[in-house]
């Protein structure tokens, strides 16, 4: 196992390589100058074009501003941003528990939803069940995200009152920020009501959010449980008159699940790389609004560093998701 | 189980719904359309940044009436100005209280030294705090104050002299700009002395009328009443800026009395507004102006005769209607009309594409000729479409044989392109940055700006001249004077199409009193109250 996990680590260090080389090399390929976004119509002089390009580094040869750059990442220096003048990983620590939060609660909804009703559209093959499941996560799945989150706004909390429009808390509630994570923070500031509206604000955001993945999910489990469910030794479990539930959930499911877990291993990984749509519609304060702000205003900094975590995380979660691999199913492990 | 399953999203949306009105009369919620860049206004350009920090947190020596371009002295009780124009003497107010913060506790009132500090700041490279939070201050040198300004002196604790380099008019407005702001010397030492200079920027401490205590970036700024606020407390005792940078989004909050007041509507919008008992949707001329502009150093629009031409073949009306959606007049000036020295004898050139024809023919173009309008790749308020607006531009010329290409770049491209003076026309605009005519004409068509933001490069030397006059004297009237004559001699020679001015809508919530409109674009909430 530990010479499985070595292996995959060993991968790691050129694929880093390549996602600064990457990103760097595309961030400037890009026409575009932050100084002019920065003074808009207004304009600069040359002069003073010239000086700002000196202070912020940009006039060295590019090479030379690649290795200032790694440099920096070996010393845990991301740099810091040419608009705000923060730190990147100061913005980024700040940002990302938002989306931790609304990511979890996404792949919660998501895996809630999905998986059952995969199985059960496998199950009851055929049946109106079956097509109805099909048809709506086909429809999950096709669903334009900037569309469904108006249109749910617009329904529950326009029309119906029930949710909040958007924010992560009701402005009523004067919450420290503690850990970043609301739920966790309201909790702990022990104000009446502070939890509650917390959980309200993360209900539509998370359901726009974890649309796409509930569907994924959902045709994944149903067609992986049909071609188990056919298998031989499911017949033998069933003629041996083992009962329906316990053939289902101990002897197909566990092994339906292993392309399962790669689908909700690439789906979370997508989902803590930030949700850009959900979370201009919602306000989130997460990063991937953060992330496309930064590329209009060519905040290369911001680009490079924060792509470059956004990618260690999916790394690590695609890292984790083969050594789920190797606790549900023996076999792989022992093959590699 | 299956039901169980289809319900269970919407029985945990029911069990979680919350009033979302819940809020206290007394807090009024901002849908404010993005995170600010910063806390010092002196290091940024954006309205955004300057709406979260020198609006609510700073005073400056002098400002602007609210809801007028007018400028009245606030931390500046009167000035003096000698004859020659060189020096001007600021009499300080007295018992003005700084804000405190968690780290910070100020142990005198404002005096001089603040002043001095606020402007020595951005001013000289040896003040200590001059290379701290990046070092630039655009605003301040683009105004022109670094060449401006000779010697600030301390008369005594109360009175501040600013010595000039030549005469400006200009310069009491510059003073009431956002970048003008008065910090407090004393929080700035402490700091320094703790060496976490930074922290001045983060956490500043002003004057005004709201004190930051927390901010969260890209979710809410929140900030308390300052209750020692030398006009007295705010109505409001807390004051919530809740990001939301969407704009339909901040139109469903403002519906659910999720917010009080949101900038920024969609054009498509303020119909549904207008018709809603709720909203109070209040809207006013803005301070700006978008126009194409002729680049007269090259083939044809050297020639008058052209540019008149494309005035008169320009239907304006079918591009406010089909552009602005209502939102926008026509313009006709350089400047807009809500701005004092406005020539309204002026006539405009009216849509006349036969005399247009005439023209091309008188200046040897009776065939046409071929040429770019370059458009805008963002939304702004004096331009909400640049493409579109260039493609009626496009139909419009065809009719007089004038094939124009439609040419675009991204923002900061387009923008460094345009200073090198490679468009032949190009679409752009401006928003007033101090309700003085200086700041539109000066900076915009003077000799001075060409390669700059004068983007037709045009110079002439009776107009410009005329523009130097206005600016040298403090003569109202013979200012009002000069820039009336300026308008002539610009809509005669014609280096622009002046296309639009835009009309600033704002949607408030019927329950919030006395809020107004910033011709400036500014938000202010000093004066507003809430109703229960």
């Amino acid at each position: 196992m530990f010479q499985f996990i070595f292996r995959r680590l060993s991968l790691v260090i050129p694929t880093f390589i390549g996602i600064t080389l990457l990103t760097f090399t595309l961030i400037h390929m890009i026409p575009g100058d932050p100084i002019e976004v920065m003074a808009g119509e207004r304009g600069v002089s040359p002069e003073r074009h010239a000086e700002l390009s000196a202070q912020l580094g940009l006039d060295k040869p590019l090479y030379e501003q690649y290795f200032h750059y790694v440099a920096g990442i070996v010393q845990g220096d991301l740099g810091e941003s040419l608009v705000t003048h923060e730190p990147v990983m100061n913005e980024f620590m700040t940002l990302f528990p938002a989306t931790v939060e609304l990511a979890v609660c996404a792949a919660i909804f998501a895996i809630l939803i999905g998986l059952p009703a995969g199985i059960f559209a496998a199950v009851k093959r055929g049946t109106i069940f079956d097509h109805s499941v099909m048809t709506f996560s086909l429809t999950g799945y096709s669903m334009p995200i900037f569309w469904w989150a108006l249109l749910l706004m617009l329904v529950f909390s326009v029309t119906l009152g029930w949710t909040p429009v958007s924010g992560r808390i009701d402005v009523v509630y004067w919450i420290d920020n503690t850990t970043g994570f609301m739920l966790i923070d309201s909790w702990l500031s022990g104000e009446e009501g502070a939890f509650k509206s917390a959980v309200s604000h993360l209900i539509l955001p998370s359901i726009v959010l974890g649309t796409i993945p509930m569907a994924v999910i959902a045709r994944m489990t149903r067609s992986s449980m049909l071609e188990v469910l056919s298998e031989d030794y499911i017949r033998t479990a069933r003629a041996k008159g083992i009962a329906p539930w316990r053939v289902i959930v101990i002897h197909a499911l566990r092994n339906a699940l292993i392309p399962v877990i790669t689908v909700i291993g690439l789906q979370v990984g997508t989902l803590l790389s930030g949700a850009i749509l959900t979370e201009t519609v919602f306000a989130w304060p997460g990063i991937g609004k953060w992330l496309i702000e930064s590329i209009s205003r060519r905040d290369y900094p911001v680009v490079q560093g924060g792509i470059l975590i956004v990618a260690t995380i999916i790394i690590v979660v695609n890292l984790l998701v083969d050594i789920a691999y190797g606790v549900v199913n023996p076999r792989i492990r022992h093959n590699r | 189980m299956k039901k169980g399953l289809a319900a269970l999203p919407f029985a945990v949306m029911a069990a979680a719904a919350i009033s979302t009105s819940a809020h206290a009369a007394s807090t009024l919620v901002y849908c404010s359309e993005g995170s600010p860049e910063g806390f010092n206004p002196s290091l940024y350009y954006s309205g955004t940044t300057f709406d979260a920090s020198s609006k609510p947190i700073f005073n400056r020596l002098m400002e602007f009436k609210l809801g007028t371009t007018q400028v009245e002295p606030s931390l500046a009780k009167s000035v003096d100005v000698s004859d020659d124009g060189l020096e001007y003497t600021f009499h300080l107010r007295k018992g003005v209280k700084f804000q405190s913060s968690k780290d910070f506790k100020p142990t005198r009132d404002f005096d001089a030294d603040d002043v001095i500090f606020s402007f020595n700041r951005q001013r000289l490279d040896s003040n200590p705090y001059h290379k701290v939070g990046g070092g630039s201050y655009g605003y301040f040198d683009d105004m022109g104050m670094n060449t401006l300004i000779k010697d600030i002196v301390k008369v005594d604790d109360y009175t501040v002299k600013f010595v000039l380099n030549h005469p400006e008019a200009p310069f009491i407005a510059n003073l009431a700009m956002d970048f003008a702001s008065i910090f407090s010397k004393e929080q700035a030492d402490q700091y320094l002395k703790a060496g976490t200079p930074e922290k001045l920027d983060q956490t500043p401490v002003g004057t005004g009328p709201f004190q930051k205590v927390q901010y969260q970036k890209d979710s809410l700024i929140r900030y308390v009443a300052f209750k020692d606020y030398w006009k007295g407390k705010a109505k409001i005792d807390r004051l919530v800026f809740s990001i939301t940078p969407d704009a339909s989004v901040r139109y469903a909050k403002l519906k659910a009395g999720e917010c009080d007041v949101m900038p920024y509507p969609n054009p498509a919008d303020i119909k549904q507004m207008e018709a809603d008992p709720n909203i109070n949707l209040m809207s006013q001329e803005g301070l700006n102006v978008g126009y194409l502009a002729f680049n007269v150093t090259k083939k044809p629009f050297g020639d008058v005769k052209v540019r008149q031409a494309l005035n008169y073949a320009t239907d304006k009306q079918a591009i406010i209607d089909s552009v602005f959606q209502g939102a926008g007049k026509v313009a006709k000036n350089p400047i807009p009309p809500t701005m004092w020295s406005y020539n309204t004898s002026i006539k405009d050139y009216p849509y006349d594409p036969a005399k247009a024809k005439k023209l091309l023919a008188e200046a040897g173009y009776a065939d046409g000729f071929e040429t770019t309008i370059w458009a805008m790749p963002v939304q702004r308020p004096y331009n909400p479409n640049a493409r579109r607006m260039a493609e009626i531009m496009q139909e419009d010329w065809a009719k007089v044989g004038v094939k124009a290409n439609i040419v675009t770049y991204e923002w900061g491209e387009y923008l460094k392109r345009a200073k090198a003076g490679e468009p032949d026309t190009i679409l752009i605009g401006w928003t007033g940055d101090n309700g003085d005519p200086d700041n539109f004409l000066y900076v915009l068509t003077s000799c001075d700006s060409v390669g700059g933001s004068n983007y037709s490069e045009w110079c002439n030397k009776a107009y410009d001249d005329l523009l130097v006059k206005a600016k040298r004297t403090s003569d109202m009237d013979k200012r009002n004077d000069y820039y009336k004559q300026a308008q002539v001699i610009f809509h005669d020679q014609a280096p622009w199409i002046p296309v639009a001015n835009s009309v600033v809508y704002e949607p408030i919530r019927k329950e919030v009193k006395g809020y107004k409109i910033d011709p400036l674009g500014g938000h202010y909430f000093y004066s507003v109250s809430k109703e229960k």
